[in-house]
């Protein structure tokens, strides 16, 4: 739960930079590195000599993941990044941020449970979001045959997707369309050579629930192509819409991955929280495993306050964020991203908890 | 575990044989080598604190200070420059070994007759004072090194355990094994048991002569400072919001018993030394609170109350004529008896 002796700023904020063989992820480190942008990163990569700026605050690391002694199977944590981060904060005031490169085969789980679970970790850094690089190119190929991409795109706050160079306008429409069947909430940015505005990709305070993203998923937001007219009417859930290919014109395609969604919930009705809670917690205590990420903001009856959350597998952090403005539509709305969601269960739970 | 009633009357107070001393950044640990005081920081450089309240400031690292150990002579440290350091009762400071990769140098270890060890990553270094050197990969990342008091023997902790090397012998390293992250690593002053501090708030031990288990739980928060007292019959643990002490005196040492819990605050205890010869110790608190403590009957005495940080250390000189002590800050403190 969050700390009250360290406020969110002057917390530490950690950028997990995940990413499959060959999508990028270096370009983008090296761009970071070099760029004039007046601060001072701190890189936690895992093999040394990639990045090909000499910095003494380039520190190589192992990737070594252990379990948890609680007997939750998917509670798993980087141990080495858990010491790496405690030997920098003792040069706290010499970097700004520290980002965490992890390898193209790495599931980025461990690194963000890192930070749900190490009690000296929470105290002195925060995570900011999971950048995920993805190769526009090869990604549609590799979320076919290689299991640890599909988790980095399920993972990510922020795509980059990257090399759009290399492929036809209606290639790139596809594995887009791939992404978002996956996961339609992250931001996602269209690139050549990692050439991405640094400040879309850092410090975006991606799981600060202070700022919890309005959750939209990002093609319905708009991020300035020419969909602004796509009348689908805020389906209350991101699969299951028939499996057609929508073809309104300059719409995006929609794929259902069959092992991979996304589910929303939502409801204008205030929650029980005396019911909500226990079977969030329920939930994911059972399902957690298949539960990559959720995420929510819950209205709660008798509570003027709203109650944000945000969960890595069956590890969950929450907090009552702020009053309802008077303006403001009290709607409880959670998004789950996941490996074959039992949709009916939570569905069904949720129901269960909207106040009577 | 059981407890000691905590007492409603105002406690004794030895304030006044307080000197204060101003090391002015981040302390990370502290020692006494000879008579001098020698705060070890977060960053770049060693105070050395004479009897009289002299300081003097040593530079020994280019960077982050990782790691750092004391046999009363010498103050061995590790950094994230890659170097491994010592620094003598004069004030000198000589570099004894630099990473071929420049890798961090996460623990040293220091044994009674001068045989020095270090890690970087998984790789634990030992260099015999002749100044023979060898190597041993752990299965994974050192997070402690520890010599056996008695003969040539070190223990590393890892994940799932802890390794026994005799890095003068071709036998592969015993494996202690216990399921999880160990970090800190100390022997019992006779030899017998072997304790590690874990990634969770506990403590594991074994008993050498079999194996045995020991299990240390109950922690709020994971165990950082631990100090053998009364010679060797029992550990004093931080962690929680009282001292935990666990015996030691019987062949079972802790294995079935409570520990006993002594001096709770409203305050995490964040550092604990025993005293060299008595049957007390000094107590450091988050709340900057230090306590002396009687281990047989929880009789507390007030050093100094509240500071604007955690306590970092805490350190007495070998006769236990006098106490060091630091805050996390730099505030710190000389203590004669």
């Amino acid at each position: 739960m969050s700390d009250v002796n360290a406020s969110a700023s002057t917390k530490i904020p950690v950028t997990v930079l995940t990413g499959y063989l060959g999508a990028g992820k270096t370009t983008l480190l090296n761009r970071i590195l070099s760029e004039n942008h007046g601060k001072k990163y701190a890189v936690i990569v895992n093999e040394f000599g990639e990045v090909g700026i000499d910095n003494d605050l380039i520190i190589g690391a192992d990737e070594e993941v252990f379990e948890m002694n609680n007997g939750c199977v998917c509670c798993t944590v980087r141990g080495d990044l858990v010491r790496i981060l405690e030997g920098l904060m003792k040069r706290k005031g010499k970097f700004d941020a520290i980002i965490v490169e992890t390898t193209g085969l790495a599931d980025p789980a461990p690194v963000a449970q890192t930070f749900f679970v190490d009690e000296d970790v929470q105290n002195h850094a925060r995570l900011d979001a999971v950048v995920t690089v993805a190769d526009a190119k090869w990604l549609s190929e590799r979320l076919k045959d290689a299991p640890e991409a599909k988790n980095q795109i399920a993972f990510a706050d922020v795509i980059v997707l990257n090399k759009t160079d290399l492929v036809s306008a209606p290639a790139l429409a596809d594995v887009e369309a791939r992404i978002r069947g996956i996961n339609p909430y992250a931001k996602l940015h269209r690139t050549e050579r990692c050439q991405v505005a640094l400040s879309d990709v850092l410090e975006r305070g991606a799981f600060d629930l202070d700022r919890i993203l309005e959750l939209e998923p990002d093609f319905l937001a708009n991020d300035g192509h020419d969909h602004h007219h796509h009348d689908h009417d805020h389906h209350d859930h991101d699969h299951g819409h028939d499996h057609h290919d929508h073809d309104h014109g300059h719409g995006p395609k929609h794929y259902h991955d069959e092992e991979m969604q996304s589910l929303s919930l939502r409801s204008d009705k205030p929650l029980e929280q005396d019911k909500f809670m226990p079977w969030l917690q329920e939930l994911l205590a059972a399902e957690g495993q298949k539960i990559l990420r959720s995420k929510g903001i819950m209205a709660f009856s008798g509570d003027d306050d709203r109650y944000v959350f945000q969960g890595v597998h069956m590890m969950l952090e929450g907090s009552r964020q702020r009053p309802w403005k008077p303006d403001e539509k009290r709607e409880s709305r959670l998004v789950f991203i996941g490996r074959e969601l039992p949709e009916a269960l939570i569905r069904e739970g949720f129901q269960n908890c909207i106040a009577a | 575990m059981k407890d000691t009633a905590p007492q409603q009357h105002a406690m004794a107070s030895i304030g006044e044989r307080v000197r204060p001393v101003v090391i002015g950044s981040p302390v990370a640990a502290l020692y006494f080598i000879g008579d001098h005081a020698a705060f070890v920081g977060d960053e770049e450089t060693i105070t050395l604190v004479s009897a009289d309240g002299e300081k003097a400031a040593v530079a020994v690292h280019g960077g982050a200070i990782l790691s750092s150990v004391s046999d009363g002579k010498r103050i061995i440290t590790g950094g994230d420059d890659g170097k491994v350091v010592a620094l003598d009762i004069k004030g000198e400071s000589s570099v004894l070994a630099t990473d071929a990769k420049r890798r961090w140098i996460d623990n040293v270890a220091v044994h009674p007759d001068g045989t020095l060890a270090w890690s970087a990553g998984k790789t634990a270094f030992v260099r015999g004072i002749k100044g023979e050197e060898k190597a041993i990969d752990a299965p994974s990342s050192v997070g402690g090194l520890s010599f056996a008091p008695k003969g040539m023997r070190l223990a590393l902790a890892h994940y799932n355990g802890v390794s026994l090397w005799f890095p003068n012998m071709t036998a592969a390293p015993e494996r202690l094994e216990w399921a999880g992250s160990h970090l800190g690593v100390t022997f019992s002053p006779d030899g017998r048991f072997i304790i590690t501090t874990m990634h969770e708030p506990a403590l594991h031990g074994w008993r050498l002569a079999d194996a045995q288990h020991m299990q240390m739980t109950g922690y709020p928060s994971r165990v950082k400072s631990m100090s053998w007292g009364m010679g060797g019959k029992l550990l004093a643990t931080s962690g929680a919001d009282r001292v935990v002490v666990w015996p030691f005196a019987s062949k079972d040492g802790p294995m079935d018993k409570e520990p006993v819990m002594l001096a709770p605050l409203q305050a995490r205890v964040t550092a604990v030394a025993c005293h060299p010869t008595q049957d007390f110790l000094a107590a450091g608190y988050e709340n900057g609170t230090i306590l002396m403590v009687r281990l047989t009957n929880g009789a507390k005495v007030v050093v100094r109350r509240d500071g604007e940080a955690p306590v970092a250390g805490l350190a007495w000189n070998a006769k236990g004529s006098m106490m060091a002590f630091a805050l996390q800050n730099g505030e710190a403190g000389l203590v004669d008896l």
